[in-house]
């Protein structure tokens, strides 16, 4: 039934003379190139591009989408990445011409509606942070970090001290040492204990007067709520150091508890993961960031201000880092997150987290007697569950299990993260699950472990593809369609 | 609330199998003098119906500029977008799909990345592309970056005072704490000299970074400038305007290294700015130094061809902090739009659309220039945008008279370049019409002065 001529590459798809949009006639007065550009400058032949009409790409492209499994049409219980039901009012209001349509260098007389908004979700962002200063502008979560890592170093520069480590538990995401190596710190790994918790001993022991940031994921990676988070804030604050939180799991306490109140200085938000933005094969994302008073100068600009005449860019900030994109942020994004937040008000967010903890400890009790949990019978929002048990027993490893999952209609789980627990499957359901689907899953779960290991070892096998050779992938990286005779070269543009 | 599932029958099986009593001793973990012992203060929740209303309103105190007259540029263009391109980009397997972890189940994904690298690439003429990175501002920075570390020069970069302002000003942000050397070559005649360029490089210098047109819109010399950077042993950075290029030279054709570009020009919306997509594209030997995701070709277990996130050791999950960068996102849905975009145009549509912008900002200069009060500060060949000088110098007052009445005639230049205080800087999309255009070279004509003109 599948269509496997249209989801060919397109310029295999190509026909010279094809075309598909046209442009209006110049209407003003027809002046030779040659007067208006140096010949030098212009390329001798048309662009390389396929020729198609339009049927071919609305074809191609829809073909393309089916092969995909999206939020819309499956579960997707892809720890850490949140990937929860995105609410389609948001997608129309975030559409409308007078959100859309905006310049970024119109008139702020002209924007006072959008920076009304953007003002607002700083407030908002700011309480749910339990920190007073907010900046919208990074693009993405990793930026959030990255920002918030040169603002520390802004930070010490300004108080004199010349600070060099930024911490990180080994459960972390693999943003935190990037972004501390991007931002020229030297990046440093603190041990967690089996539990899966900072190792406060390893902690105390990495601690120094060259400490910058330790940076925390709480609820961490392994679906834990850290219980010794205030502890943790003393010891970085007592050596003069910066708590820095990712928010990547922030779904978990909205409204429960928020980081400036157990002592994080500076955090991102992942509004595409919190607050529901449409994923889209990757991004956009958006990483706001909160901080408390005493960084908020050098948080990056512009922010949106409010005086008696109404709302304006405030990019008069001398201690700001400055500002680490072009305009003022992932605003589409942003629109979204504003849209979620007002759709669910005080009473609404915190359902959102009790019943995101509810579902991952009601699959957790359902899975735990085949699957173990290292880190014990309950958690937050995820859990990791551990295969080394199947694999040592039947040789069934978290990669079949995933893959094997994709047959029974059920996007994989995170696998093999975080990388202190052997054959991982993270799994985070949301709070946008029933308990039917979890029913289901769980069952599915069972049904696999006790298939023969050869039959997984093959999965999956209803899928448009299956186990695609990744090490050929890598070792003869082909990234682009090789221009082959079957490619043909642009029809000359008709001299008309 | 709308997106919850659990009804309350449920909520009481799912606690007594997980073995509580309440929701509230889920969170038996948070300490308690954590808890927020109050609601969080943010206003109540509103229904679809009142939450449509309450941003109705907002969208309407704004004014805006895609269905006004706008003139606005300076790297967010008025573009038009045909319908494919939202028809294709909204569908719901695309849209609510993550990160192709899984290359069974996102196939459509990696085959459009795959697609979006391969037409990237042949647009700009560079060996490969990633699947896109933040903005153009962010994706100029990481060339930078990715020129340090291949050439091994660490200390000094040379930028042109051309490049937009916001572009040097992330780059600076991202470079402050690494102590790079930063030399800023001046651009009076709206472009760079080249005997000015061949002083600045050194050779210990990592990059050139040139915008072509650049942020007023001029041509640079770009194969002069190149024989400069590569005579001293510095790579050639190009931030190019992807609709320029249905009409000029590929910076691949004149030995540009890296070549990044903002893409919000190929079929995305200028939503105040952002999401927007960062084009990257380079030379072969460059790869595995370049940042963010690459869709592979590759085969499966039954030999068919198939496609697979590569080159993954680069990345934060698997090499963390010796990673290429720390991105970790990629816009994947705005890349979607772009290739799609330009699938839709292909060359004969890109190459219409470059020189209606090409010809009607010509038009518009000629026009403008023409107006007594204006002149053009720069000689240079322009494409898509041009300078503007008030000789008032009444910039401001000028500009917000044509906007109360529905004309955004450019941008102010005075933000960035103080010597330029007196500008503005005005872009023609294939959107405009000559009637648009004459009637705003009318109104400059006959907006007052605040020295009435020595002759008539």
């Amino acid at each position: 039934m599948r269509n496997t001529r249209a989801t060919q590459p397109l310029f295999d798809l190509a026909k010279p003379g094809r075309r598909a949009t046209r442009f209006p006639a110049s209407d003003v007065p027809d002046v030779p190139l040659s007067k208006i550009l140096p010949t030098t400058a212009v390329a001798a032949t048309l662009p390389e591009l396929p020729e198609l009409a339009e049927p071919d790409v609305v074809r191609h492209f829809t073909n393309l989408s089916t092969l995909n499994m999206s939020v819309d049409t499956h579960f997707y219980p892809l720890g850490s990445c949140t990937m929860k039901h995105n609410p389609k009012r948001n997608e129309r209001l975030a559409s409308l011409p007078g959100m859309l349509d905006l310049h970024p260098y119109q008139p702020e007389e002209t924007l006072q509606g959008m920076l009304a908004l953007l003002y607002e979700l700083q407030q908002m962002l700011a309480e749910i942070a339990g920190l007073p200063a907010v900046s919208l502008q990074p693009a993405a979560g990793a930026q959030g970090e990255f920002s918030s890592l040169l603002m520390a170093a802004a930070y010490f520069r300004e108080r004199g001290e010349r600070r060099t480590k930024v911490l990180a538990p080994d459960s972390a995401h693999g943003t935190n040492p990037a972004s501390a190596a991007v931002a020229g710190f030297q990046a440093v790994t603190v041990k967690s204990t089996p539990q899966g918790f900072v190792d406060l001993e390893d902690l105390q022991a990495k601690l120094d007067e060259h400490t910058a940031v330790f940076m925390i994921t709480n609820p961490n990676t392994l679906g834990m709520f850290e219980p010794n988070i205030k502890r943790i804030a003393e010891m970085v604050h007592g050596v003069g150091g910066l708590l820095y939180l990712d928010g990547a799991n922030m779904n978990a306490i909205l409204g429960i508890c928020r980081p400036g109140d157990f002592g994080a200085d500076m955090m991102h938000f992942n509004c595409h993961k919190t607050f529901s933005g449409p994923h889209g094969s990757g991004g956009p994302g958006a990483g706001p960031i909160a901080v408390t008073a005493t960084l908020a100068p050098y948080l990056p600009a512009p922010l949106v201000a409010r005086d008696g005449k109404g709302y304006r860019l405030d990019n008069d900030r001398p201690k700001s880092i400055g500002r680490v994109r072009s305009f003022f942020g992932n605003v589409g994004i942003l629109v979204r997150a504003y849209c979620y937040i007002r759709s669910h008000g005080p009473d609404g967010l915190k359902r959102v987290s009790e019943h995101a903890v509810l579902n991952a400890n009601y699959l957790l009790a359902r899975v735990k007697h085949i699957f173990p949990v290292p880190q014990g019978d309950r958690c937050m929002h995820e859990f990791v569950a551990s295969a080394a048990k199947l694999k040592a027993d039947k040789n069934i490893s978290a990669m079949d299990i995933a893959k094997r999952l994709l047959d029974y209609g059920f996007h994989a789980p995170t696998v093999y993260f975080p990388p202190i627990v052997r054959e991982a499957l993270m799994i985070e359901p949301t709070e946008t699950e029933s308990k039917e689907t979890l029913d289901a899953f769980a069952e599915t779960l069972f049904r696999i472990t006790e298939e023969p290991a050869d039959l997984l070892h093959e999965a999956p096998h209803t899928t448009p593809i299956s186990r695609p050779d990744e090490v050929r992938a890598a070792r003869q990286p082909i990234m682009v369609t090789p221009v082959t005779h079957e490619s043909p070269a642009p029809t000359k543009k008709s001299e008309s | 609330m709308p997106f919850l599932l659990n009804t309350p029958e449920d909520e009481q099986a799912m606690l007594a199998a997980i073995g509580v009593a309440s929701l509230d001793e889920l969170f038996a973990m948070v300490p308690g003098d954590l808890r927020l012992r109050r609601e969080l203060a943010i206003p109540p929740a509103l229904t679809e119906i009142e939450l449509t209303a309450h941003m109705g309103a907002l969208a309407r105190a704004n004014v805006a500029a895609g269905e006004k007259v706008c003139f606005l540029g300076g790297g967010s263009y008025d573009h038009f977008i045909p319908a494919v391109v939202d028809a294709i980009a909204g569908r719901a397997e695309f849209y609510t799909s993550y990160t192709p972890y899984q290359a069974e189940a996102s196939q459509g994904n990696l085959q459009a990345f795959f697609e979006y690298q391969t037409l990237i690439s042949r647009l700009t003429g560079m060996e490969v592309a990633n699947a896109s990175l933040y903005d153009g501002a962010t994706a100029a920075t990481e060339a930078v970056l990715m020129s340090m570390s291949a050439t091994g020069r660490a200390g000094h970069i040379v930028t042109a005072a051309s490049v937009h302002p916001e572009y040097r000003q992330t780059l600076s942000a991202y470079l402050h704490h690494l102590e790079v050397e930063q030399t800023t070559v001046g651009t009076p005649t709206g472009a760079i000299a080249p005997q000015d360029l061949f002083d600045a490089v050194r050779d210990d210098t990592a990059c050139v970074l040139v915008q072509h047109p650049n942020f007023f819109g001029c041509l640079e010399e770009v194969e002069r400038l190149v024989q400069i950077a590569h005579d001293k042993g510095a790579m050639f950075i190009v931030i190019a305007d992807p609709i320029s290029l249905g009409l000029l030279k590929r910076p691949g054709d004149y030995d540009a290294d890296i070549v990044v570009a903002e893409g919000q020009s190929l079929g995305n919306p200028m939503s105040f700015g952002g999401p927007y997509l960062g084009i990257m594209a380079c030379r072969e030997r460059l790869v595995r130094r370049m940042p963010g995701r690459i869709a592979g070709q590759t085969v499966d277990r039954r030999g068919k061809r198939c496609w697979v996130l590569t080159l993954q050791t680069r990345e934060q999950h698997i090499r963390r902090d010796k990673a290429t960068s720390n991105i970790c996102t990629n816009q994947g849905l705005l890349a979607l739009r772009a290739m799609v975009y330009l699938a839709q145009l292909g060359p004969h549509g890109l190459r219409e659309a470059a020189e209606l912008c090409l010809r009607k900002a010509h038009y518009a200069r000629e026009r403008l220039a023409a107006v007594e009060r204006l002149e053009l500060p720069f000689a240079r060949p322009t494409f898509k945008e041009f300078v503007v000088r008030d000789r008032d110098g009444q910039v401001a007052s000028l500009l917000g008279e044509l906007a109360a009445n529905d004309v955004f005639a450019g941008v102010p230049l005075a933000t960035w370049y103080p010597e330029l205080a007196d500008c503005f800087l005005v872009a023609v999309t294939e959107k405009r019409t000559r009637k648009e255009i004459d009637a705003l070279a009318a109104s400059l004509a006959s907006s007052n002065r605040k020295v009435a003109p020595a002759h008539a």
